[in-house]
């Protein structure tokens, strides 16, 4: 199928500014638009604002750093969703396949168990994002069979399963009245706690595994034929996948650190992206990049401001995102393959 | 022949039922009416009593600590710091209600309980738990009151079912007082004058106690919580809601956001912590705000009001300190030791 990428991004790139506008002229704390202009304007002008401290505060430090985070863990959420799903060529793949969610979720109740500060929970959740992807990837490589992908696919549902037991037993353990609802706030995901020093432990990790992905888009369509004719073409399918899980791994790990399990982005957004501009993996990973920060910058405006306290994401994506995922279900066979 | 399955759960069940139930019968047995207005039947004799949940427990401790069979979860080393030795040091042995089991029935009837007394919400889910346990152990289940107000009343209904009825009536006369001195203190100032307070939970403080959730009831009773406006539980708020509340006073439970929040930029607006009115509880051997919700959280009644109303309430936390530790956790306390306790160690 070929036609043009363009209008599928515009639209893609409209959604997001459209999003990144409402985002930052909305939420609990009033914020005048006239000053939201002033401050943003002043800032990049580099002089001081006329507007309130208070309301300066709000927008530079409270404000602003939610939606830039809002985006980038949207971003990296569809980034990695369409790479697992371009990777095992198969639609119902979402990041947390090769069990990066699960590990991260683990490493995060463990810290919240040893009452750990923010740093410490956060350090833990992406390192068990990455130790249990890497621990699925060595059981699988272990298991040689004729079908790698599928033996790492299996391999990924079972220690995702046990990962699973593992959080409860540790949720299970711990203090009913302290721990054990903030292991629950945190396991449904949100965005309240982000500060502008969150953004550089998220933007690191996401710049590099997309950079990786971005450099590897042409070749990412060969994963998609079978692996012998893969071959033919001189590409060598094991490498290519190694560094395609490592990539997605990172962007997966980092923004479920940053900001809890937040399901349903990375499986729906591919998804929507590919009935803009097809399958090609060059024009699919910018759509999903800008269609998932849009995305999730919607939800989490809607998480923020519906009412004083906040609604866990993994919430709101799955009841957003259910109805929608039929909806596309229902009309979308056409894009596949 | 095919086993007969339901025949034989039936004579299994029989087979080890009928011997509680026949221990739960003895000669002198009387009746008490617990909070749930079940009658409980208690053996004349009671000397071994398990607790169902930590505020059960300290609950028990505070008025018979000899009778506590142990803790739902081990006492720490520094908690025992502030209990009697031979009784802190009593072992783990689980909680039968709130968040799920974690006491094997097996091992609740090896340590062959007079009583289980569970002290938390009196609802028909925790109703049909304590008749549940009581039918499957044969040992008598009292459920009472948890909420900071039932407070009094749970004691009396402890002396009652452990025989101690003046230990419990001055425990439970000395929780009147208290309340009643502090309250009537501040009860000519109106709900619209007393000071918004914000409970920060977690390590970035925003988690809160909504309005009407027992992790804020004596806050309620001596100011307005600021997240009143919504009823529950707890909840997750944002920092531009915290913002917008802009609360007079903090009070918090969370080490790592009390050291930190002077020095963090997008909470530095906040009323609170411009005049620094962000204060850590005191949580040793128990909380003072929060949890456990038991009566540990009397003393912290005196700390808030001296945190709202300074003026008001001119006593010296150390002797109140002293005191109440004395009467409650039966240890006696030197000052450096209350230094530790009030800086929230």
């Amino acid at each position: 199928m070929h036609r043009s990428a363009a209008p599928g991004l515009l639209i893609a790139l409209a959604v997001l500014a459209i999003g990144i506008a409402i985002a930052l002229t909305v939420g609990r704390y009033p914020v005048a638009v006239s000053d939201l202009f002033d401050v943003l304007w002043s800032r990049l002008a580099g002089r001081t604002s006329t507007a309130a401290p208070a309301v300066e505060n709000v927008v530079l430090l409270v404000r602003g750093p939610r939606v830039l985070a809002a985006v980038l863990v949207g971003a990296a959420l569809a980034v990695a969703g369409s790479a697992f799903q371009g990777l095992f060529r198969n639609p119902l793949v979402s990041p947390d396949i090769l069990g990066a969610s699960s590990g991260a979720a683990l490493g995060a109740v463990i810290g919240i168990y040893f009452s750990l500060g923010v740093i410490g929970i956060e350090s833990l959740a992406f390192a068990g994002g990455l130790a249990a992807v890497a621990g699925v990837y060595a059981i699988g490589a272990f298991l040689s069979s004729r079908d790698p992908m599928l033996v790492l696919v299996l391999t990924g549902v079972v220690i995702g399963a046990l990962l699973g037991a593992a959080i409860g037993l540790v949720k299970y353990l711990a203090d009913p009245y302290n721990q054990l609802p903030a292991m629950t706030f945190w396991l449904l995901g949100s965005l309240a706690s982000t500060t502008a020093a969150d953004l550089l432990p998220l933007t690191l990790p996401i710049g590099l595994g997309t950079g990786v992905l971005v450099a590897l888009r042409w070749r990412m369509d060969a994963m998609s034929l079978p692996e012998e004719e893969a071959r033919a073409l001189g590409i060598a399918t094991g490498v290519l996948r190694i560094a395609i899980v490592i990539a997605a791994t990172l962007v997966t790990s980092a923004s479920v650190a940053a900001a809890g399990i937040i399901g349903w982005v990375g499986l729906v957004v591919p998804h929507l992206a590919r009935t803009l501009v097809g399958p090609d993996f060059p024009r699919l990973l910018p759509t999903a990049a800008l269609l998932g920060g849009g995305f999730l910058l919607f939800i989490d405006t809607l998480a923020r401001t519906m009412a004083p306290i906040e609604v866990p994401l993994g919430i709101l994506t799955a009841v957003i995102g259910t109805p929608f995922f039929i909806w596309l279900l229902a009309g979308m066979q056409r894009n596949w393959s | 022949m095919p086993l007969d399955r339901r025949a034989l759960v039936a004579g299994l069940s029989t087979s080890l039922v009928a011997p509680h139930m026949g221990l739960a019968q003895p000669a002198r047995v009387r009746n008490v009416t617990d909070a749930a207005g079940r009658a409980v039947p208690v053996p004349a004799r009671v000397e071994r009593i398990f607790p169902a949940g930590p505020p059960a427990a300290i609950a028990l401790y505070t008025v018979a600590p000899d009778l506590l069979l142990g803790w739902a979860r081990a006492t720490t080393a520094t908690e025992r710091e502030f209990l009697l030795p031979d009784v802190g040091s009593r072992p783990e042995v689980g909680r039968i209600t709130g968040r799920g089991n974690t006491a094997n029935l097996e091992v609740v009837l090896a340590l062959k309980p007079d009583l289980i007394l569970d002290i938390g919400t009196v609802n028909p889910t925790f109703v049909s738990l304590a008749d549940r346990v009581q039918q499957q152990t044969g040992v008598p289940y009292a459920l009472l009151d948890g909420r900071f107000d039932g407070i009094a009343g749970s004691y009396r209904l402890i002396g009652e079912l452990v025989g101690r009825r003046d230990a419990a009536e001055e425990r439970a006369r000395y929780v009147e007082n208290t309340v009643k001195t502090i309250t009537s203190r501040i009860a000519d100032i109106a709900p619209g004058e007393r000071p918004r307070v914000y409970y920060a939970r977690g390590p970035r403080g925003l988690e809160t106690g909504l309005g009407g959730s027992i992790n804020v009831e004596t806050i309620e009773l001596l100011a307005r919580n600021v997240a009143d406006e919504t009823r529950g539980g707890l909840g997750t708020v944002s920092i531009e809601q915290v913002l917008r509340w802009n609360p007079d006073v903090i009070i918090t439970i969370d080490r790592e956001f009390a050291a930190n929040v002077s020095a963090d930029r997008t909470w530095a607006p906040i009323a609170a912590v411009q005049s620094k009115r962000v204060h850590l509880s005191p949580q040793l051997p128990f909380g003072w705000v929060d949890f456990p919700p038991s009566v540990n959280r009397l003393i912290g009644m005196w700390w808030l009001a001296k945190i709202f109303y300074p003026e008001r309430f001119p006593e010296d936390m150390r002797t109140l300190t002293r005191e109440f530790y004395g009467v409650f956790y039966h240890v006696s306390i030197d000052d450096r030791q209350i230094e530790r306790i009030l800086a929230g160690a």
